[in-house]
C-alpha cells in the first residue's frame, strides 16, 4: 500500500525543503521505496538539499507534457539505490501544471514507490492546489513564531475544507533553552493553538545549515536533528516512538555562553 | 543582553501565544479584537445601569458551544460578569 504525503507549511523558510529531504532520506534508510518531487514549479530548490543539482536532465514539467518518460525523468539518490528525485522546473511557473495532471502524476508513481513525498511551495495558490491534489496525508511544517503558526493555522483549514486525510504537525527549529526561559512558544503551547496531532519535533540545530551545504541530508546522523527526524520516519512507518524535543546542537562558544550564563 | 522581561512586562513566549490567540479568533471570525472591545464596552453600561460591576473584571470572548437544534458545534459570543457577591446568597443557576 503506497502513501503520497504533501509537506507544507504556508509561510516560507520554516524548512519544508529540509523536512522533505530528511524524511524521504530516513524513509529510504528504513527500506522503503520513495520518490520525493518537487512542487515548487520556478524556483527548485529540493535538487540542492539532495545534493542532485548536477544530475538533472528532464524535469516535473516534461513528465507532465510528456517530453519524456516518468524513468527519464526521475534522478536515483547517491546513497540510497531506493531513494528518487523528481525535480521541478527552474524556467517554468506554477501555471504549467494543474491538479489534475498532478494527481496522475501521483498515482502513476504509486505503482513503484511505497512513499511518494511531495515538496510543497510556500503560499496558498496554484502551486499548493497542484501539490495538494493528489496527497492521501498532510504534513504541516510550522515554527514556533506568531506569523508561521498563523499560516500553520490557515493551511490547516484549507487540507480539512479539501477533505484531506490525516493532517500532523510537525514543529522545527526549536530552542529548549528559549522555551525553558520563557521567550519561545514550547511545543505544548503550539500544539494547543493548532489542535492536530504532533509528528514530531525538531530542535534547532547547526548541523542542519552544515548539511545542506553538503547537500547530504542528516537522518539518523549522530546528530539532535538527525535523531529527531529518524523518529519522525519511525513514527511514520507505524513505530511508537514517544515525542521528545532534543537539545539543539550549537556551536562551541554558544554552549559555552549558555553555560556561563547558567553557572 | 536583551531583557524581554522588561520590555513586555511579561515573558517573550507568553506574549506571542496570546497574541496568536486573539489573531486566529480575529481570522477565523473576521472580528477583530477592537470589535470585542466594544461590544464589552456596550455591555458593561448596559449592566451597570442595573447592578455594581467592575469594569476589569467583565470578560467576553468568542468560543464553541452545543447547538440547541442539533449535536452541531455553533459559534457563541461569552460574556462573564462577576456581581458582588452580598447579593446572592448559596448556589444556583437562574437562566432567562
Amino acid at each position: 500500500m503506497s502513501e503520497v504525503i504533501v509537506i507544507t507549511s504556508g509561510k516560507g523558510g520554516v524548512g519544508k525543503t529540509t523536512t522533505s529531504a530528511n524524511i524521504g532520506t530516513g524513509l529510504a534508510m528504513l527500506g522503503m521505496r520513495v520518490a520525493l518531487i518537487d512542487t515548487d514549479i520556478g524556483l527548485r530548490n529540493l535538487d540542492v538539499v539532495m545534493g542532485l543539482e548536477n544530475r538533472i536532465v528532464y524535469n516535473l514539467v516534461d513528465v507532465v507534457e510528456g517530453n519524456c518518460r516518468m524513468k527519464q525523468a526521475l534522478i536515483r539518490d547517491k546513497r540510497y539505490p531506493n531513494l528518487y528525485l523528481l525535480p521541478s522546473a527552474q524556467t517554468r511557473d506554477k501555471s504549467a501544471v494543474n491538479p489534475e495532471q498532478m494527481i496522475k502524476l501521483t498515482e502513476d508513481l504509486k505503482e513503484d514507490f511505497d512513499y511518494i513525498l511531495l515538496d510543497c511551495p510556500a503560499g496558498i495558490e496554484q502551486g499548493f492546489r497542484n501539490a495538494i491534489a493528489g496527497a492521501d496525508r498532510a504534513l504541516v511544517v510550522t515554527t514556533p513564531e506568531v506569523s508561521a503558526i498563523r499560516d500553520a493555522d490557515r493551511i490547516i483549514g484549507l487540507l480539512e475544507a479539501k477533505d484531506m486525510g490525516q493532517v500532523q504537525l510537525i514543529v522545527n527549529r526549536v530552542r529548549t533553552d528559549m522555551v525553558r526561559r520563557g521567550d519561545m512558544m514550547s511545543v505544548d503551547d503550539v500544539m494547543d493553538i493548532l489542535a492536530i496531532p504532533l509528528l514530531g519535533a525538531i530542535p534547532d540545530d547547526e548541523s542542519i545549515v552544515v548539511s545542506t551545504n553538503q547537500g547530504e541530508p542528516l537522518t539518523g546522523t549522530d546528530t539532535p536533528s538527525g535523531q529527531a527526524y529518524l523518529d519522525i520516519c519511525k513514527r511514520l512507518l507505524g513505530e511508537d516512538i514517544p515525542i521528545t524535543v532534543p537539545e539543539g546542537g550549537r556551536g562551541f562558544i554558544s554552549r559555552l555562553t549558555g553555560f556561563l550564563k547558567r553557572a | 543582553m536583551y531583557r524581554s522581561r522588561r520590555v513586555f512586562g511579561n515573558r517573550s513566549g507568553e506574549v506571542a501565544r496570546k497574541r496568536l490567540k486573539l489573531l486566529l479568533v480575529a481570522d477565523k471570525t473576521n472580528c477583530s479584537p477592537e470589535f470585542l472591545e466594544m461590544i464589552k464596552d456596550d455591555i458593561f453600561s448596559v449592566v451597570s445601569k442595573y447592578l455594581e460591576i467592575d469594569r476589569g473584571d467583565v470578560e467576553v470572548g468568542l468560543t464553541r458551544t452545543a447547538s440547541c437544534k442539533g449535536s452541531d458545534y455553533v459559534p457563541a459570543l461569552y460574556a462573564s460578569i462577576p456581581i458582588d457577591g452580598r447579593l446572592l446568597r448559596g448556589n444556583f443557576n437562574a437562566v432567562i
